[in-house]
């Protein structure tokens, strides 16, 4: 995972930018600080004739204006670059995909955005995108102020709630995995608010969407007809919704493609078995405070609720 | 033999009016804390305002204007008995002090009356949206700083006529405190244009 | 000594060994001492003693007992804070490490910032300017020491309500900067934030009213003859971050306000669902916050001053570029808040602006920089602890001051902020810009203060300690922010490679802790075994050095005349002094403003329990507003009956007529 959070790895456009900026800004920094600490050593290694207390000199004077006139250029060339990469990242192209994220405690939902409403679709704490094409998000906040931040691909934008949604644009420039996380401190489980980003040739993404707009699959083995029914006799629709079935919940993630998802809870656990066996059971226990509460099943119940979970690709 | 010089400060006085004293300077920095606190009353006033569309919001009534607008003319009335005050404890006149302060105490006394009654013509609760709760606690700061100038002149009022009276130091108390109302009284003003002008101009 | 030249007077020539001044059990020879001082001492001493009896500590006024009290009472509030500290690093050594919950986390995280911003980096700014202030303005007293009393009370309160709670359980838990609408009541439901909110309150109180006490004293209560011109540069910081402090706190006495009638009463201001608006309180509290942060500095500009004057033996280069550099760097201060906003989508333009002003705010911080090195060019330094903790500010400030230029940068702002990179960045300039040279001054102050010298060897291994461990700690939490690490987080997962960083970090965090119990027990040790100390151990230049250490009561026998910044270095040996102020009252000597001459005098009270009472009568009010409006209600009425009692004047307010002249009269000639 090293390396998939990283503002010094961009993997894309306006990420490259920044990157660009920071350098310019590390190099210059260094030299200012060294430059500051030779000065200060050669002021205290230097052989000193007889001290004259109140002496004023020119020659110092003149350095010190010196010294003040090259921290005046300087700061007017950081700041100067600063406002061209500035504008550079905030240009918005004439078409991109569009992804309305609301940020929940302490997960996201998101939603993607068509002018044909048939075709826009739901999911959760996952993001695929195509390559090399800008999108959009639009941020809006649930409940307290969350931040969205994917450091490989831009900077952070904070969602607002009350507050109309707020609007950024980037894109991926490289296949890839990507990791972002909540930036903003937003309660108990702050820490565990993280999100993936996927970014995928055009073809794959494209085939991505399609699947995503289908609705759930029908279960195909008679233990996930089971876990189909137990899911439905338990409160788990009250929360959640899978497109195809009667559950259809607003206030936790949709799971009509939960098996496609690379993790749990927001980037908590990874989406395997053993965790998720732990979250249905234990959610308190995994994740305290979440919205997710602990569901009393016995193994008869449990197994084929698995099975059926796995079976939603 | 060489001679030491030596400032002999015995003669001075034991007390000074205005910016020479040091009573000046705090009433100053209170008055800038105070001041700065309405100013942010203020603009957090007009903040919340420039996220509405209509202002007061929709169903809310706008505030009454008798009972303000007495105010003003009180308090603006107020001012005289206050420059009287000033000026008497300045010539360190104990009869002319005491009047004056009498005046000035009677007629803050009617100012907070009919501040009372303002609160009756808000047509707002503080709890039912942000232009009530912006409304009442601005107009909540100034009715604070009023009461508590109010009950401080009182006290200043009950000690002329005490045998603590007649002495510098209560003088200089006295023109210091003068000079609090004016900020009570001129601060007043913005504050009473944003709480019941403003609804009605923007 | 050489022959006719006082071992105060000129300067010139090669700098003496320090060690020269140290005399034991002997107070040097003050320019301004006059015959038959002894007497005048007995009657001084006697006028400004302080409290006794067995409540004498509930009624101190005297500016010394409340300074030493202030701080004492500071560096514990910073030792609890720096266990919180300890704790944090602990749990963060280890990706998914279980030492800590989500909910301690969030308490200790919160808990941490709200002691060292409000406990303790501002208080013991103000806490050594109650102490020195009045010394170094050649003055008897701090102006309106009942007030003084006061906002030692109200400091102690806070502190107290904030750790009990916290020890309940109950702490805060939302951050320092406590943003709704995670600090409204439906989010952030119980107690906690109300603590916060009324902490506030106790704290912001207590500094306002030592500003008021510090503005009054420097300007009005002068030397005769230190003309506006000839302020110490550590006064000068003193007055500027007393206006500041006028200006600032008034926005988180506001924004609390708000937040605590939100909770308490069901007002809206942070409500978005009835007209609120969560960015309202993040520009309230910023405007605050950001001006917090230089109150928390500009007082360290001063102390650096103060030190590098006496240990490169010659005054800092460019006085007056050095105070409008530090009025401009208050000014502008108020210009910066957004930047702390830059993540919330407001408007490229007008955040621009703010970039501009946030790297403007470098140029005042370096031309200080380059005089301080210009004064070590032209002096010869002399490598105390103090002066240690300088080199180390200079190294340490710079490298944090050039970091808040790059989030001075919106792009790279919006990558960095709120993670780690901030965390590195505001320690930098809060510990290397405030904490060195604020232990650097301690040390330098520790003999004036308690009498006896601390120990060099132990100052020198505490030094090293400490810069070591806090480059270890904080250095590497740069790259950790710029490799993805949030702030505020209680765990994270080994595979986001955070790991050995933070372990790194830990280590230097012991370090650093441990370089700091060093100092603390250095400070401890010796004010009870150090050598005694004579009036000026470091021949420092500035008034405080002219009388013994500690000072007595009344600070100087005769109040000193002065003609220049260095008055001891310049003072000729009969020095000229004022005379004829009451020995049987407490009278000091009020200045007129720019020019310092003489204008009137003015007497201060005796030591009176009624502060402390009027402290508990409206901590008991605050401490109610916790739990219900009724007793802001009930409590005001009460409070003010108590200020009333204190205000009401007891008689005799003068005693009478004695004063220095008559003891003074025959001493006219100097033989």
């Amino acid at each position: 995972m090293r390396g998939i959070q990283s503002a010094l790895e961009p993997a894309g456009a306006q990420a490259e930018q920044i990157a660009r900026l920071w350098d310019v800004f590390l190099i210059t920094a260094t030299v200012v600080w060294l430059l500051v600490m030779l000065f200060t050593i050669a002021a205290l290694l230097r052989r000193r004739p007889e001290i004259v207390p109140n002496a004023t000199s020119p020659r110092v004077r003149n350095a010190v204006v010196a010294a003040t006139g090259l921290t005046v250029l300087t700061l007017f060339a950081l700041l100067t670059a600063s406002i061209f990469t500035t504008r550079g990242i905030a240009s918005v192209p004439d078409r991109a995909i569009q992804i309305a994220v609301t940020g929940k405690q302490w997960w996201w939902h998101v939603e993607y955005d068509d002018r044909d409403k048939s075709k826009r679709f739901t999911t959760a704490n996952e993001l695929t995108i195509p390559v090399g094409v800008p999108v959009t998000v639009h941020l809006r906040s649930a409940d307290v102020i969350h931040s969205f931040w994917v450091p490989s691909l831009h900077g952070k934008r904070d969602m607002i709630p009350g507050k109309p949604p707020s609007t950024f644009t980037f894109q991926a420039d490289k296949p890839g995995v990507y990791r972002g996380q909540c930036a903003e401190f937003c309660g108990y489980q702050h820490a565990n608010m993280a999100f993936w980003v996927t970014a995928l040739p055009w073809p794959e993404y494209a085939r991505w969407v399609e699947a995503s707009r289908q609705p759930s699959r029908i279960p195909s083995t008679h233990t996930q007809r089971k876990g189909q029914e137990v899911f439905m006799n338990s409160p788990c629709p009250l929360c959640h919704t899978i497109q195809g079935t009667p559950a259809n919940g607003k206030t936790g993630p949709d799971l009509t493609h939960f098996a496609s998802r690379r993790s749990i809870a927001a980037g908590t656990f990874p989406n395997r078995r053993g965790f998720l066996a732990g979250w249905i059971l234990d959610a308190q226990h995994m994740k305290p405070g979440s919205q997710m509460p602990s569901i009393t099943l016995d193994q008869g119940d449990l197994e084929p609720l698995i099975a059926y979970l796995e079976s939603l690709k | 033999m060489t001679q030491r010089q030596v400032i002999d400060v015995s003669a001075l006085p034991d007390h000074a009016f205005g910016s020479r004293s040091i009573m000046w300077w705090s009433t100053m920095t209170i008055v800038a804390i105070e001041g700065t606190v309405f100013a942010l009353a203020i603009g957090s006033y007009f903040y919340l305002q420039g996220n509405e569309e209509a202002w007061p919001p929709p169903n809310t009534a706008l505030p009454g204007l008798l009972f303000p607008t007495i105010n003003v003319f009180i308090l603006l009335l107020s001012l005289w008995p206050n420059e009287m005050t000033k000026r008497a404890a300045e010539d360190m006149d104990l009869g002319r002090t005491r009047r004056w302060m009498v005046v000035a105490d009677l007629l803050a006394v009617v100012f907070v009356a009919v501040r009372v009654l303002e609160y009756g013509q808000l047509n707002v609760s503080w709890d039912s949206n942000a232009y009530g709760s912006a409304t009442w606690t601005l107009l909540g700061l100034h009715t604070l700083h009023l009461v508590t100038d109010l009950i401080d002149t009182v006290v200043l009022t009950v000690l002329m006529f005490t045998r603590h009276g007649d002495k510098p130091r209560r003088y200089v108390d006295v023109s210091e405190n003068a000079f609090y109302w004016y900020f009570v009284v001129l601060s007043w003003i913005p504050i009473y244009l944003v709480l019941y002008w403003a609804p009605r101009w923007l | 000594m050489s022959e006719g030249v006082s071992e105060h007077g000129a300067h010139v020539g090669e700098a003496k060994p320090l060690e020269d001044h140290l005399i034991k059990e002997e107070t040097t020879h003050s320019p301004y001492a006059l015959p038959g001082d002894a007497e005048l001492h007995e009657e001084l001493d006697k006028t400004w003693s302080p409290a006794k009896g067995p409540f004498r500590w509930f009624m101190q006024i005297d500016h010394h007992i409340l300074g030493k009290r202030f701080i004492v009472t500071a560096f514990v509030w910073f030792g609890l804070g720096g266990i919180l500290a300890a704790l944090m690093r602990l749990q963060l050594s280890r990706p998914d490490n279980t030492f800590l919950s989500a909910d301690q986390y969030n308490q200790i995280f919160t808990m941490h910032g709200v002691t060292m911003m409000f406990l303790f980096a501002v208080p013991i700014m103000e806490a050594v300017a109650v102490y020195m202030i009045p010394l170094l303005c050649g003055s008897r007293a701090l102006a309106f020491p009942r007030l003084t009393a006061y906002s030692y009370y109200m400091f102690l309160f806070g502190g107290i309500l904030l750790y009990v709670a916290f020890f309940l359980n109950t702490g805060p838990d939302t951050g320092w900067f406590t943003y709704p609408p995670l600090a409204n009541p439906e989010f952030a439901p119980g107690k906690r934030v109300d603590i916060w909110a009324q902490l506030v309150n106790f704290t912001e109180i207590s500094a306002i009213a030592v500003a008021i006490e510090l503005i009054v004293t420097i300007l009005k209560q002068r030397a005769p003859g230190m003309s506006v011109n000839r302020i110490p540069l550590y006064v000068w910081s003193m007055l500027i971050t007393s206006f500041m402090i006028v200006f600032a706190m008034p926005a988180v006495m506001t924004s609390s306000l708000y937040l605590a009638s939100d909770r308490l009463v069901g007002t809206h201001f942070f409500n978005p669902a009835e007209g609120g608006d969560p960015l309202l309180w993040q520009h309230l509290f910023w405007f605050f916050g950001h001006p917090e942060v230089y109150i928390i500095f500009i007082p360290a500009l001063g102390m650096v001053s103060q030190i590098v004057t006496a240990f490169c033996r010659r005054p800092v280069f460019g006085y007056t570029a050095m105070v409008l550099s530090q009025v401009a760097t208050g000014f502008i201060g108020f210009g910066l808040w957004v930047h702390h906003m830059f993540a919330t989508g407001i408007p490229q333009l007008g955040s621009s602006y703010f970039t501009a002003a946030s790297m403007l705010i470098a140029i005042p911080s370096g031309i200080q920089i380059f005089c301080w090195i210009a004064t070590i060019w032209m002096g010869k330094p002399i490598y105390k602890p103090p002066f240690l903790f300088v080199l180390g500010f200079i190294a340490i400030f710079v490298l944090g001051g050039l970091t808040g230029v790059m989030l001075a940068s919106i792009p790279l702002d919006l990558q960095v902020h709120d993670t780690m990179f901030v965390v590195a960045h505001l320690h930098y300039v809060l510990i290397g810009g405030a904490v060195f040279p604020l232990f650097g001054v301690l040390y330098y102050w520790f003999p004036k203060i308690t009498g006896r010298m601390q120990n060099d060897t132990a100052g020198y291994v505490s030094f090293a300690l400490m810069f070591i461990g806090f480059n270890l700690t904080f250095f590497p939490m740069h790259k950790l922010g710029l490799i993805g690490m949030t702030r505020r987080i209680y765990t994270y997962h080994p595979e986001t490679g955070w790991g050995p960083l933070n372990s790194l970090a830990s280590i230097g965090a012991a370090v650093l802790g441990l370089g700091v119990i060093v100092y603390i027990l250095n400070g401890l040790i010796s004010w009870k075994k150090g050598a005694i100390a004579g009036a000026n151990p470091f021949d420092g230049p500035t008034l405080e050095w002219a009388t013994s250490s500690p000072p007595p009561h009344y600070n100087f026998i005769h109040m000193p005349v002065v003609s220049g910044h260095e008055p001891l270095w310049h003072a000729p040996e009969h020095a000229p002094v004022v005379t004829g102020l009451s020995t049987k009252d407490k009278e000091v000597l009020i200045t007129r403003t720019f020019d310092a001459e003489p204008d009137h005098r003015y007497t201060y009270p005796k030591p009176t329990p009624w502060p402390f009472l009027a402290a508990v009568s409206t901590g008991i009010m605050f401490v109610g507003t916790i739990f219900t409006p009724w007793a802001f209600a009930i409590g005001l009425p009460i409070a003010a009956v108590v200020v009333i009692c204190w205000f009401w004047p007891t008689t005799p307010e003068k005693e009478g007529e004695a004063t220095e002249e008559k003891s003074v009269s025959e001493r006219e000639a100097v033989a």
